[in-house]
């Protein structure tokens, strides 16, 4: 097989599977082992510089990181990454003076972000910092875009909202708010703007065309439109019984905010199976703790009303079935239609793109599903000073997705605007650095903690039923947040060998605590996996090798189970392991790209 | 070495052995001994060794002397029984618990200075009786404990690691073995566990004395270009004459060689030690013929390793005395005193002999 190569960023980056699970790749271990030592200001900081919105991604992220987690393929659960997170939010200090400012002198080129959301305000934080001048339109009265009309309050108070978008603005980025961008073709003629980046979103809730759809038109409402109007208080009850239609984090959030607008009984119905629904695991287990049951199965068929006032919705019941590619279709079992009686029905299933005011002919070309024809690594639309990002490029996907978007964008319109070619990108930065301070001192807590997973405290449920902008959860305590932080693997702590320096004396194969180091023949990957001291059947996971060695054989090391305790580096008699820290820079604009 | 305990976290698809128990759950407490020593690499060939061989932690004693080698037995089977002798003393307190207690398996851990210098005598009492035991030998040449002087296994000509030359002749103790009675000899390298944890394996299922004598490289004094006991010398000199697989009744044999290549020896409680040779001329039940081999290939400076001589028929210290069946800690005090009129038939049985 072929011999590691660890140079660069590349191999030491797949390798931290949190960071590299993460769209946006925010350093985890490092700001994690910062809130251990409470530093939580520090913590904050490199949250964001990677993340732009610690305080609002610590409650609502999606946490692609929390499944890639090494701690959950070799402990029960993996670490509470996204509560850490909110962690150094709460509790850091100011740290107004340690941001960096805005160049006095600005560069002469103008920016125009369409929509006051995630991607917007990222490409907006990113250029400021460069010097450019940025301007935000939004047709809303606040910042925020989705996360302020979507997430209900109880999980992300406007608060927190407020004040991480007023960082972004506090570069002096140009706010204009109720300002409705009505033509693109306008924008473009406007001699202002260098180049416009659209994240709008997926603005559009998708209809649920049944029959009954149009006579009971008023207690049938568009979930995310329905949130909207709560989060700014014009909606302020919900009906008696409720059906949430939908098996998306929105439908959640629909239930969730009905049982708090004195709704006694809500249900959420959702054609597929519990487990393939969309919403993250914890939210669908939040919603059922707020005794809101999950019907799983039922197809909609018919909205039933009387004269236009609402009985209730009829499903059919599917089961699940797969062809032999693996792909589900929904069958009827063939049992008698349920009808469910409800007052109100929230649609969620599912949102699209709408780009009513961009004009057809401008130069924008439109693809699958209305989304803008882009370049995927440039986020470049046909016409090149238009740049698209978030749940307006791609699709509906989340916060953090969104924001990795913005910094994408943002190195392509600084790259545009100073006439550099967009494909050859700026490079991360890392270093890497060894953590030895003595022989049994690192630089970072080596101890494996064995805690299980705390549960973040929350209020009294009853208390938090009532009022829907009481935060549901309280957030980790200094004490539970450094017991949590502890659990984290270090998995930037990176074991690094040399094996110039190894004599074979088998130390570390014998001390590692699960056996991820094996010297061995050398041969193909896949046999290799097969006879290495633990079988390293996880092949989504790199193996580390090096050598040949003395003996002729190569060290192998399976990366998925590393639980970067050291171990190995204190036995080495000659100092071939080493734990070096590696701490990667990802580019954002400003970055020179390599000139060819 | 570590100050840290292992974390108890375990990758998802831990092996288990027969009784339900992980290679872990044979490990002691964490080694003290300088990093890259030997001496830890053969704790986890034992450990591997009794994990393979499903055995019950409780039915193991270790014993063991004084010296770097005779701490070991506190970093492997931390659930059996211990004791940690006198200097060069555990050849005699062992015999004593084997012939009190016949039940358990022996494991004797020694080291070169412990068997070869203060205590050659016990250890050449030990293997003439015929103690049913495995007698482990941690040789690295050097005294570390007291700063790496030479000890009497080191080689003649060999230096120090100050540069010193060893002007002494060295004593082999598998030769010594050899010539004592010992029924199952071998040596291994600590540097290679695929040959030493078999070796072990075969010890432990054999009746009667096991001795393995085991190179072990000592990193802080005798690992150095003029020691003939470091990783590179060894690895570069060794003469190994066969490999061994051993194989427990209850397993299916699947080794499969070409004929001739391969040799099984049936020992007493059934398991079946595999030998792949290496030498077509090499016969390791011939006692005479091993000690020749060994002789020759020590005047060309090699290290010979491997199972070196086995006598699947021998029999141990019990069956020379004649004990009963029934480990004596288990009989009461009416057999075990069984009263003076008894002792008067006995003294009368003799006077007419």
């Amino acid at each position: 097989m072929r011999v590691t190569e660890t140079a660069g960023t590349a191999y030491y980056h797949r390798v931290v599977d949190c960071q590299w699970a993460c769209p946006a790749h925010t350093p985890v271990p490092e700001y994690i082992r910062l809130i251990a030592g409470g530093q939580y200001t520090e913590a904050y900081l490199i949250n964001w510089r990677s993340n732009v919105f610690p305080g609002i991604l610590g409650r609502v992220c999606d946490r692609p990181c929390e499944p890639a987690c090494r701690r959950g393929r070799i402990d029960r659960e993996p670490v509470a990454i996204c509560r850490l997170k909110r962690v150094a939010a709460d509790m850091r200090e100011d740290f107004a003076p340690l941001l960096p400012h805005p160049p006095a002198r600005k560069n002469g080129k103008r920016v125009a972000c369409i929509g006051a959301g995630p991607a917007s305000l990222t490409v907006a934080r990113d250029l400021a910092l460069q010097g450019y001048e940025v301007g935000v339109f939004d047709d809303g009265k606040a910042p925020g875009g989705m996360m302020r009309t979507q997430i209900p309050k109880f999980r992300l108070p406007d608060g927190v909202i407020d004040e991480e978008c007023g960082h972004v603005l506090g570069l002096g980025v140009e706010l204009h708010l109720g300002h409705e961008v009505k033509s693109l073709g306008a924008m473009l003629d406007d001699p202002r703007w260098d180049a416009i980046f659209v994240g709008t979103g997926a603005p559009r809730g998708r209809n649920a065309d049944l029959p009954g759809r149009k006579e009971a038109a008023a207690h049938i409402h568009l979930g995310i439109e329905w949130l909207a109007r709560v989060a700014f208080g014009h909606t302020e009850k919900a009906a008696k019984r409720v059906i949430v239609l939908g098996g998306g984090n929105t439908a959640m959030d629909c239930g969730r905010s009905a049982r708090r607008l004195g709704s006694a009984d809500v249900k959420i119905v959702v054609r597929s199976g519990f487990e393939e629904m969309k919403a993250s695991p914890w939210e669908k287990e939040e919603a059922q703790r707020e005794r809101i049951p999950i019907l799983n199965y039922h197809v909609p068929q018919e909205f039933v009303h009387k004269n236009g006032a609402l009985k209730g919705v009829r499903f059919q019941i599917v089961r699940a079935e797969y062809d032999e590619a693996g792909r589900r279709s929904l069958v009827p079992t063939g049992e008698p239609d349920v009808f469910l009686e409800c007052d109100e029905v929230l649609v969620a299933i599912g949102q699209e793109n709408a780009f009513p005011w961009i004009e057809k002919d401008i130069g924008i070309e439109f693809g699958r599903r209305g989304l803008p024809v882009l370049d995927p690594a440039t986020f470049q639309s046909s016409l090149p000073k238009v740049f698209f990002g978030g749940d307006a490029a791609f699709g509906p996907k989340n916060i953090i997705t969104a924001v990795a978007h913005g910094h994408e964008a943002a190195i392509s319109i600084d790259l545009f605007c100073r006439g550099r070619p967009l494909d050859v990108r700026p490079p991360h930065g890392f270093t890497l650095v060894s953590q030895k301070m003595g022989i049994h001192e690192w630089r970072y807590d080596n101890q494996v903690s064995e805690e299980g997973r705390k549960q973040v405290p929350t209020k009294a449920l009853e208390k938090t039923l009532k009022d829907i902008k009481l935060e549901l959860e309280l957030g980790f305590d200094p004490l539970m947040a450094c017991s949590e932080a502890e659990r984290c693997l270090n998995c930037d702590v990176q074991t690094v060998f040399a094996a110039k320096a190894c004599i074979e004396c088998d130390a570390c194969a014998d001390i590692c605590p699960t056996e991820c180091i094996t010297f061995t023949t050398d041969g193909e990957e896949e046999d290799l996996r097969g006879r290495l001291k633990a079988p390293a059947r996880n092949t989504a996971e790199p193996l580390l090798v090096a050598g040949p060695l003395k003996t002729g054989r190569i060290m192998v090391k399976d990366e998925n189970i590393c639980l970067h305790c050291g171990m190995c580096a204190e036995r080495c008699p000659t100092g071939a392991w080493d734990m070096q820290k590696f701490h990667l820079e990802t580019a954002q604009a400003g970055k020179e790209a390599p000139r060819i | 070495m570590t100050y840290l305990a292992k974390p108890r976290l375990f990758r998802p698809d831990t092996p288990k052995n027969a009784l339900g128990y992980t290679r872990r759950d044979y490990e002691g407490a964490i080694s003290t001994l300088c990093a890259g020593c030997g001496h830890d690499s053969i704790s986890a060939a034992v450990v591997q060794a009794c994990f393979d061989l499903d055995i019950e932690p409780h039915r193991v004693a270790k014993l063991s002397g004084i010296g770097c080698s005779s701490k070991t037995p506190d970093y492997f089977l931390g659930n059996s029984h211990g004791f940690n002798t006198t200097h060069g003393r555990m050849p005699s307190v062992l015999t004593g618990a084997a012939l009190a207690n016949r039940g358990l398996l022996y494991l004797g851990v020694s080291g070169d200075g412990d068997s070869a210098s203060i205590g050659i005598g016990q250890f050449a009492h030990a293997m003439r009786r015929g103690v049913n035991m495995t007698y482990l030998v941690e040789n690295n040449g050097v005294y570390g404990l007291t700063k790496g002087q030479f000890s009497a296994t080191a080689d003649k000509g060999s230096k120090n690691k100050r540069g010193l030359v060893n002007n002494d002749a060295p004593i082999d103790l598998v030769t010594l073995a050899l010539q004592l009675g010992a029924s199952y000899v071998a040596r291994g390298f600590s540097g290679d566990k695929t040959q030493l944890v078999p070796l072990i394996k075969g010890a432990m299922r054999h009746l009667g004395p096991a001795l393995i004598d085991v190179i072990s490289p000592c990193v802080t004094f005798n690992n150095h270009p003029g020691s003939t006991r470091s990783y590179d010398y060894v690895r570069e000199h060794n003469e190994t004459i066969n490999r061994l697989d051993v194989i427990l009744p209850k397993d299916r044999i699947t080794v499969s060689y070409a004929p001739g290549e391969l040799r099984r020896i049936v020992q007493h409680d059934g398991s079946v030690l595999c030998l792949r040779k290496l030498h077509a001329d090499y016969d390791p039940s011939d006692r005479v013929g091993a000690m020749n081999y060994l002789q020759e290939r020590h005047a060309l400076g090699e290290i010979v390793t491997g199972l070196i001589y086995v006598d699947a028929g021998a029999q141990d210290l019990h069956h020379y005395l004649n004990t009963v069946e029934t480990p004596l800690n288990a009989l009461g005090v009416a057999e075990l005193c069984p009263g003076a009129k008894t002792l008067e038939a006995i003294n009368e049985s003799l006077r007419h002999g």
